[in-house]
């Protein structure tokens, strides 16, 4: 599986972090990595009643702009996403899918009322790139609580696992055809 | 692990959707529907781990959904997802059995637990059906063989007294099996997943009786280190089996009347009125009847605890039970020595027929037990069997002389001793010259 994995900075000007979330991505998967521009409109995608942006259609736009049937993309936006039934989401992506989408907005320290902590929302947004892109590459939610794959719908559940992927994931990865 | 399957239902497609991929990627197998027909259509491809239900729905409301589909599968774990939060829709769906009520949009933590809590709820539950049955299994007690007409009809009255509370008399020699007719009505009664807790009033101290009965507080006699529960207390909300009723004292009576009058006692040296639902059995050998003419059993707890009798026939008196009992027995020893014994010879069979049983089955089984013992090949011979079933015991009355009494003690020593004489002697503390003089004098052959 050599799909090339294309990530999207979307709603601004790539961070300076993007290289370390590059880096850290490609630890994880051997696939190649590297940005990719998309000329997402991320005010289409804005729900006014939930004051958020809507998870599915910002997919859906990245998904109109990828290179090629085989790649992956991913989209970084730093918004807050929902999807209609939940109150917010960090991520979403497509099962087995093509494109996945992570927001930065309730990754960052300050979301929460504490200082600034650029190295805790890198490491964090890769957690969550590494996860989205997991599912994109057919895993669910692991059981093992310190696993990539492990569900995680507050932040301090984040910080709690590791951007590895477990032995059981990792090994079911490699049963899908992915070395 | 098989994957979870989960039933989405809600008129929104954005919701569906949304809801499908995050049930996806938590590893469900997803089904959704968009209204109420169609959620009863999907429920025959079923069943669901759980059904995820939209309370307001074009056509059919969500709360006619979940009765429907309440009918179609009774175990279903359903919760209600609404836009239109109100504490009567609430009440209303939980009291047809819903799980729990979320309102849209929900948080994804609450969402998470939710169905975490749900699937655990669910796990328990199949659990706790699985265990019952394997309670169920574990508690039968052994078979009673009843082929013969006398002991049909007491299972016939097992059967007829299990389905009530009654108090029950069981009545019969010793060694009758008393205690396993007990057991069976436990087994057979609504009572069956809590416990028979028995007692053998003939065998503890009055002095003791009491404790053994009621508990008792910490401190409330010498020794008394801790609270302790009695046996009444832990027969709560099953069988209470006590043997040997007859041998209770007339101030234990009085106690125990009570109990059973009010079904609150103390423990002994406390105030506090513990109630225990408990369904008394008891079993006794002796003539309860004639114990209350003599004055040494109340007659007020006679009739309360004799609502419903049963005697228990002496295995003599149903000789069409012993072969079929001998053979249990061949049975469950030989699957707990591990031995390949796997039946009687005609001779032995015809032996075991012949004996009166004067100690009834509880014999009979202890014959067949050492039997299996002494046994080395596939079929139990006479030569197996003791001594005292081979003479028949119980045709007439033992001899009661020393003698007497010494022949049959050493015959079973030389037996027991593979005729080895030696073996024999040291065994019986005398040297061989004496023993062997004893076997001349009593015609005994090794």
């Amino acid at each position: 599986m050599s799909a090339a994995i294309h990530v999207a900075f979307v709603g601004g000007q790539a961070p300076r972090w993007s290289d370390a979330l590059l880096a850290g991505v490609a630890d994880v998967f051997p696939n190649p990595v590297r940005t990719l521009a998309v000329p997402v409109e991320l005010a289409a995608c804005f729900v006014p009643s939930r004051r958020q942006h809507h998870a599915a259609l910002v997919l859906a736009a990245l998904l109109r702009h990828l290179p090629d049937p085989t790649a992956k993309v991913l989209g970084i936006v730093p918004v807050d996403l929902f999807i209609p039934v939940l109150t917010f989401v960090f991520g979403e992506a497509q099962l087995d899918g093509p494109g996945a989408v992570v927001s930065t907005h309730r990754l960052r320290t300050e979301f929460y009322g504490l200082p600034s902590d650029e190295g805790l929302l890198v490491e964090r947004a890769i957690k969550e790139c590494v996860h989205e892109l997991g599912h994109t590459f057919g895993l669910v939610h692991c059981r093992v609580y310190d696993c990539v794959m492990h569900s995680s719908t507050a932040v301090d559940e984040v910080d709690l696992k590791r951007s590895e992927l477990c032995g059981q994931c990792a090994s079911a990865l490699e049963a899908r055809g992915w070395k | 692990m098989n994957a979870r399957r989960i039933l989405i239902v809600d008129d929104e497609l954005s919701v569906r959707g949304s809801l499908e991929e995050w049930f996806r990627e938590d590893g469900f197998l997803v089904e959704t529907a968009e209204d109420g027909p169609a959620a009863l259509r999907a429920m025959d491809r079923g069943p669901y781990d759980i059904v995820l239900l939209d309370l307001k729905m074009p056509g059919m409301d969500g709360i006619d959904v979940q009765k429907r589909v309440r009918e179609i599968d009774p175990a279903a774990t359903i919760i209600i997802l609404t836009a239109y939060a109100s504490v009567e829709t609430a009440v209303q769906a939980l009291k047809l059995g819903a799980f729990d009520y979320v309102t849209k949009p929900v948080d994804p933590d609450d969402l998470s637990n939710l169905v975490r809590n749900a699937l655990r709820t669910r796990e328990l539950a199949e659990e706790n059906v699985r265990l019952k049955e394997k309670v169920t299994e574990l508690t039968q007690p052994e078979p009673v063989v009843a082929v013969s007409a006398k002991m049909q009809h007491v299972m016939e009255m097992v059967r007829t007294v299990a389905e009530t509370d009654s108090s029950v008399v069981i009545r019969g020699e010793s060694g009758t099996g008393k205690e396993l007719i007990a057991r069976s009505i436990h087994a057979q009664s609504r009572r069956r997943y809590l416990p028979l807790v028995a007692v053998n009033a003939g065998s503890i101290p009055e002095t003791l009786l009491e404790s053994e009965l009621f508990g008792h507080e910490k401190g409330a006699y010498t020794g008394a280190q801790y609270r302790r529960k009695g046996k009444i207390e832990l027969a709560h909300g099953g069988t209470l089996f006590l043997d040997e009723i007859g041998d209770i004292s007339l101030k234990t009576q009085i106690d125990l009347l009570r109990v059973l009058e009010t079904h609150r006692f103390c423990r002994v040296g406390g105030n506090q009125e513990i109630t225990s639902d408990f369904r008394l059995v008891c079993a006794t050998h002796t003539n309860l009847e004639k114990q209350v003419e003599d004055g040494r059993f109340r007659e007020d707890l006679f009739y309360r605890i004799n609502v419903f009798s049963i005697e228990v026939p002496p295995l003599r008196e149903r000789p069409e039970d012993i072969l079929p009992l001998a053979r249990c027995f061949v049975e469950k020893y030989a699957r707990a020595m591990g031995k390949p014994i796997g039946k009687l010879s005609p001779e032995a069979e015809a032996v075991l027929l012949a004996c009166r049983w004067p100690g009834n089955v509880r014999e009979l089984e202890n014959a067949v037990e050492r039997a299996m013992v002494i046994g080395k090949g596939p079929v139990l011979d006479v030569h197996d069997l003791p001594v005292t079933a081979r003479n028949g015991a119980g045709d007439e009355p033992p001899e009661r002389s020393l003698s007497a009494m010494e022949k049959t003690h050493i015959a079973r020593v030389l037996e027991d001793s593979g005729g080895n004489v030696t073996k024999a002697a040291k065994v019986l503390g005398i040297d061989r010259a004496t023993l062997y003089n004893k076997l001349r004098r009593y015609g005994l052959k090794r």
